[in-house]
């Protein structure tokens, strides 16, 4: 600061400054991507190490061995479950109690804002039956959460089926020292919400249900299974929840802990871990996982039932079985062991997890990187913005500087007035309400008057908006910037996530079914920001759209 | 309904309380013990012990010097004269009652420990004299009573009166507190044994090992004091000591899958005899159910019919003081055997209560009390009593039965004072019947100072259970009738009416997270904020404080050399 103090330091320091601005910045910005494509690489990263004293040691010998049982009893739920044609409420019911659960239902409905054609439904009726273990000797005051949804068709039997068997095993044991609760949830997440929302006794999403009848408390962690084959060959495990949160990165040990112990395949963002990290395979490999879980957690949707419990401060994650056509192959009792022990180490916490790192990236599940690694390379790329805010000033100030000795600068008037300024910032923000609004509240107009779907009519609105904003100003002479800068315009920076998306979880898509999938992600966004209040949505229309407006509209600035 | 008279009903008549015990005449000191023995319809199995020590003597008199000391235990005894007792009520429990589960226990507790104490009139310091209290008692029961202190002790208008003679209603004398972290264990139960005539060598007690009564559903051991009259016409006062334990041993974990009990299941032991100098030794087995839900034997001719929370039971008697009653193996082994399978039960009250809402700043308490019964409405006195850390907004503090407002007819509300005392809320509320009244209030959590947080901050703040203290209309006509010999677990709250019983229901206790700082790194803080602090706040201060001037430029040193020269050669000097 003494640098600064010093009028002559600071002459010099402002013209180094702004003579090796666009230097400096390119400098910067490759430095940021460096550091952040280097995190990936091993011997940068750190060793994920359980920081819980409560989980540390692994004292717990699983016994499960109930899951041929269960997958008869998935037989037997998939054969009620057509009968029923949804979710066997009943059955579940008398299967939970038999099992000596306290059983509850809770019933919901929820009427979509426009129908969602990726999963076929628009009023959403539903039911969620969840039956509490009460822990003996235990006051009611903490809980732990089971889940299993249940979807349509014959997917997720077997997780409600094991869900099932490890209930009855863990009724019979003593060692339960905090409440479980054992939920299936109907219609996924809108299920899930809904539950939270009724333990919670809160509305934030403008769901309907009833209220539930049975509670044990505050609710210290939560996992969730979804196991769709008898066998699997691996597990995957999502932490990504809603707006990019993520649990606690002890529960992401604690599975990672368990896998090792009972030999099971695991994977995180479906990649498993190579050993090879000196070679570049290994290293694409590891930036790949990497990249995936940042695009995954810039999406701000839930990548699992897990995801909804993050706003609640409950650590939650979704074990997800895989089934390819590998030769190793894991049983269902084994995966039955895997939920146990790792119930068995939540159940031995005393506090709720806190010990280790909420903010992390993980290029493999044996190794992450935490916020004091990733920051340095987002700061080096916010850098640049400081920089050249600070050159841009000193040359606003720099003619009256020149003139006379400082202190005139107040005296001369911005160039342009301030109302010039302030229209164009004013429509900007008012095209940014207008795409956050218009496009549900629009869809039946545009339903009537053009041959279009609801939720066509939304996408397409939501489009239509956007590109309107492109007609603010007009000077088509510098049309080499305008193309950059459409180029660079937040719809297309989706645009080159799905392709990127797709890239890396080695599902390349041609250039139409790219479209296609663009359009399906932007009626996505709006409904996650409507159903669970996902921000990602509101961020993009009220904030950085309006941003990027101004941006071209000062590219065309006369 | 007026609230003088729910008072009037829990408070008890002298006259009652004098006629429940039937004395020898010419006998000094009198115990008695029972086991009750409930078959829940869960498929849970409920024993409940109860000891009674009557001492007769009267030693809150003036200048009376107590030394002897036949029954009653010496330390309860000396503690009680010491520091002016008139009633003092204490329970350790471990686990909840589940009352939709197991209906209603014959005597409730709340999880943890609970303490309540109404001193004599002419006590002047009973702040003074319940600190020391709860520090004797701390050392008597081996628990943490001593953590008892004015943050958390709160003196209730009207949800605890006393039980035994006399009726006092100035609630200063009053003292309740609980402690809903306390964990119960061996260590409480083996003081509490120590108490007994017995001890634990004879009698219903050889039961009470903790090998087994820990390795259940729910645990709950009790001492109660109070004053009792000693005859009908109540001439003379006595002191009753009633020490109560019930246990609920659980069916599925236990029982190996097999629906099958003993006494030496439950307890490992079996009875072979009485204790001696028990006055009465019995042993009740609820059969009203009997005999869809099970099978007893052996059988006893005995029978035994009570009003029991109004409901008619039937009991199967054993009277340990007759031989008869060993058989020829010279133990007394029951067995059960279960048939069917019971259901969830609608007990006429129920509560419950959760705090609603995500984050750490606010929060909802909501209290949910239901009332089952089919066309009657009866009032309900609730109490809640809340950390002062919890900032209650008592102006969002709503009643609603059956979505309609709900006006209290009665709230006496005591706000908290930040480190020195809790909220306390007691509301009468009128339940309509066959509704779910729902109580909420919104607070804000506080922010502790640093050193306030306990060892494991994350874990969560406790809030002790409300307590919901009512008169609930009975099915069945309720035993108004004391002549006769009554079993010890019906006679606990006397009863005033037919047409009502006496219930008091705890809500479990809630787990609230607080703000917490990362204790974990406080040298990271510490560190980071003396950064801050040197480098920003110095720097910027010093570059505001400063005052700017423009500095003639020296000139060189040659050139001020050869100024010197020209000044002295008298030529214009050079700039």
């Amino acid at each position: 600061m003494g640098l600064l103090s010093d009028p002559n330091r600071r002459k010099a320091l402002t013209g180094l400054l702004t003579r090796l601005n666009t230097p400096i910045c390119i400098v910067c910005y490759l430095a940021g991507i460096v550091w952040f494509m280097g995190l990936a690489f091993e011997p940068f990263t750190l060793r994920t190490y359980m920081s819980e004293n409560a989980m540390g040691s692994t004292m717990v010998e699983e016994r499960f061995s109930s899951g041929e049982r269960a997958l008869s009893l998935a037989k037997e739920f998939d054969a009620h479950k057509r009968k029923a044609g949804g979710m066997p409420v009943e059955w579940l019911v008398k299967a939970m109690q038999s099992r000596g659960l306290e059983v509850f239902t809770q019933s919901f409905s929820r009427k979509l804002p426009f129908p969602d054609e990726n999963k076929e439904r628009y009023m959403v009726r539903g039911t969620n039956v969840y039956g509490i273990l009460r822990a003996p000797r235990a006051p009611r005051t903490e809980a732990l959460v089971i889940t299993a949804p249940c979807s349509p068709g014959n997917t997720n039997n077997q997780a409600v089926a094991l869900l099932l068997a490890l209930a009855q095993y863990f009724r019979n044991q003593i060692y339960w020292a905090k409440d479980i609760i054992f939920l299936v949830n109907e219609h996924d997440l809108i299920g899930t919400q809904a539950w939270l929302e009724g333990y919670h006794h809160t509305n934030i999403t403008g769901m309907e249900y009833s209220p539930l009848q049975g509670r044990a408390g505050s609710i210290q962690a939560a996992l969730s299974l979804e196991l769709s084959s008898d066998v699997i060959t691996s597990l995957d495990l999502v932490l990504e929840g809603l707006n990019g949160q993520l649990p606690n990165l002890d529960l992401a040990n604690l599975f990672y802990a368990f896998c090792q112990k009972l030999g099971v395949l695991c994977t995180i963002q479906g990649k498993l871990q190579r050993n090879d990290w000196d070679t570049a395979e290994g290293y694409t490999h590891a930036a790949q996982t990497m990249m995936l879980m940042v695009l995954k957690q810039a999406c701000g949707r839930s990548w699992g039932d897990h995801g909804l419990f993050l706003r609640y401060h409950i650590e939650a994650a979704s074990v997800r079985g895989i089934n390819s056509f590998r030769h190793y192959k894991t049983d269902a009792t084994t995966i039955g062991r895997l939920l146990e022990g790792m119930v068995r180490k939540l159940n031995n916490l005393l506090e709720r997890l806190h010990q280790s790192y909420f903010f992390y990236l993980l290029p493999s599940l044996s190794r992450f990187v935490s916020i004091g690694y990733y920051m340095p390379a987002f700061g080096l790329l916010a850098v640049i913005l400081l920089l050249r805010a600070l050159d841009l000033w000193v040359h606003l100030g720099a003619p009256a500087l020149a003139a006379v000795d400082g202190v005139t600068e107040a005296e001369q008037p911005s160039s342009p007035g301030v109302l010039t300024v302030l229209t164009p910032v004013v429509i900007s923000h008012l095209t940014g309400v207008a795409l956050y609004l218009l496009p549900v509240h629009l869809q039946e107009m545009a339903v009537e008057h053009f041959p279009v779907s609801e939720t066509e009519a939304v996408v397409l609105t939501a489009i239509a908006i956007y590109t309107a904003g492109l007609a603010l100003p007009h000077n088509t002479q510098r049309a080499l910037y305008a193309v950059v800068m459409v180029l660079l315009s937040p719809a297309f920076t989706i645009l080159y996530c799905v392709f990127i998306y797709q890239e890396l979880i080695e599902a390349p898509v041609s250039v139409s079914e790219g479209w296609m999938l663009f359009l399906s992600v932007i009626s996505q966004g709006i409904l996650d920001h409507a159903l669970y209040g996902s921000l990602v949505y509101p961020l993009l229309a009220l904030f950085i759209y309006p941003c990027w407006l101004m941006f071209w509209n000062i590219l065309f600035w006369n | 309904f007026r609230l003088s008279s729910l008072i009037g009903h829990i408070s008890t008549c002298p006259s009652l309380i004098g006629q429940c015990c039937q004395r020898h005449p010419g006998s000094v000191d009198e115990f008695q013990e029972e086991l009750v023995i409930r078959p829940l319809h869960s498929g849970d199995i409920y024993a409940s012990f109860q000891f009674r020590t009557l001492w007769d003597t009267d030693f809150l008199q003036e200048g009376q010097k107590v030394s002897h000391y036949r029954l009653f235990p010496k330390s309860l005894g000396q503690v009680l004269s010491k520091f002016s007792v008139r009633e003092l009520h204490i329970s350790f429990t471990q686990g909840f009652w589940r009352t939709m589960q197991w209906g209603q226990p014959f005597i409730p507790s709340p999880p943890g420990a609970e303490l309540w104490v109404w001193f004599h009139d002419t006590v002047s310091d009973v702040d003074g004299n319940w600190k020391e209290l709860t520090n004797v008692l701390s050392g008597i029961f081996c628990a943490s009573l001593n953590f008892i202190d004015l943050t958390n002790t709160v003196q209730p208008s009207a949800s605890f009166k006393p039980l035994g003679l006399g009726n006092a209603t100035d609630h200063r004398f009053l003292r309740y507190a609980t402690l809903p972290r306390e964990i119960v264990c061996t260590e409480n139960l083996t003081p509490w044994k120590k108490l007994l005539p017995c001890g634990s060598k004879a009698g219903l007690a050889v039961l009470l090992k903790s090998e087994k009564l820990f390795h259940s559903s729910f645990h709950s051991q009790a001492v109660h004091i109070r004053p009792v009259c000693q005859d009908e016409q109540c001439t003379s006062k006595a002191w009753e000591l009633r020490q109560t334990l019930n246990v609920v041993f659980d069916l599925y974990t236990a029982g190996q899958g097999k629906k099958e009990w003993s006494l030496f299941k439950m307890f490992s032991r079996t009875l072979t005899e009485a204790c001696p100098l028990a006055t009465s030794s019995k042993v009740y087995v609820d059969i009203t159910d009997n005999p869809e839900l099970f099978e007893l034997s052996p059988a006893t001719p005995l029978l035994s019919q009570a009003v029991v929370l109004g409901d008619r039971r039937t009991y199967s008697v054993y009277d340990l003081s007759r031989a008869e009653t060993f058989g020829q193996l010279r133990s007394l082994n029951l067995l059960l055997r279960w048939k069917g399978d019971g259901e969830m039960l609608r007990p006429l009250l129920h509560a419950e209560r959760y705090v609603a809402g995500f984050g750490l700043q606010t929060g909802e308490i909501h209290t949910v009390i239901y009332n089952n019964h089919p066309y009657r409405a009866f009032p309900v006195l609730l109490m809640d009593s809340v950390p002062w850390y919890l900032q209650l907004y008592i102006h969002t503090l709503t009643v609603t039965s059956k979505s309609r407002d709900n006006k209290p007819s009665y709230i006496h509300y005591q706000p908290a004072k930040d480190r020195h005392r809790p909220h306390l809320l007691e509301m009468l509320i009128q339940l309509p019947p066959h509704s779910m009244t729902e109580v909420t209030v919104q607070f804000e959590r506080a922010l502790l100072k640093w050193t306030e947080y306990t060892p494991d901050p994350n874990h969560g703040f406790y809030v002790g259970s409300s307590v919901v203290s009512a008169l609930v209309p009975s099915m069945v006509a309720m035993n108004t009738n004391f002549t006769q010999d009554q079993p010890l677990f019906s006679s606990f709250v006397p009863v005033k009416e037919e047409s009502s019983y006496f219930v008091r229901v705890y809500t479990e206790p809630l787990l609230v997270n607080l703000p917490t700082p990362d204790f974990s790194m406080p040298y990271n803080v510490i560190c980071l904020t003396c950064t801050v602090v040197a480098v920003g706040y110095g720097s910027f201060y010093n570059l505001l404080t400063r005052t700017f001037q423009v500095d003639e430029p020296s000139l060189p040193l040659a050139k001020r050399l050869a100024n010197l020269i020209r000044r002295i050669r008298g030529v214009p000097l050079l700039t």
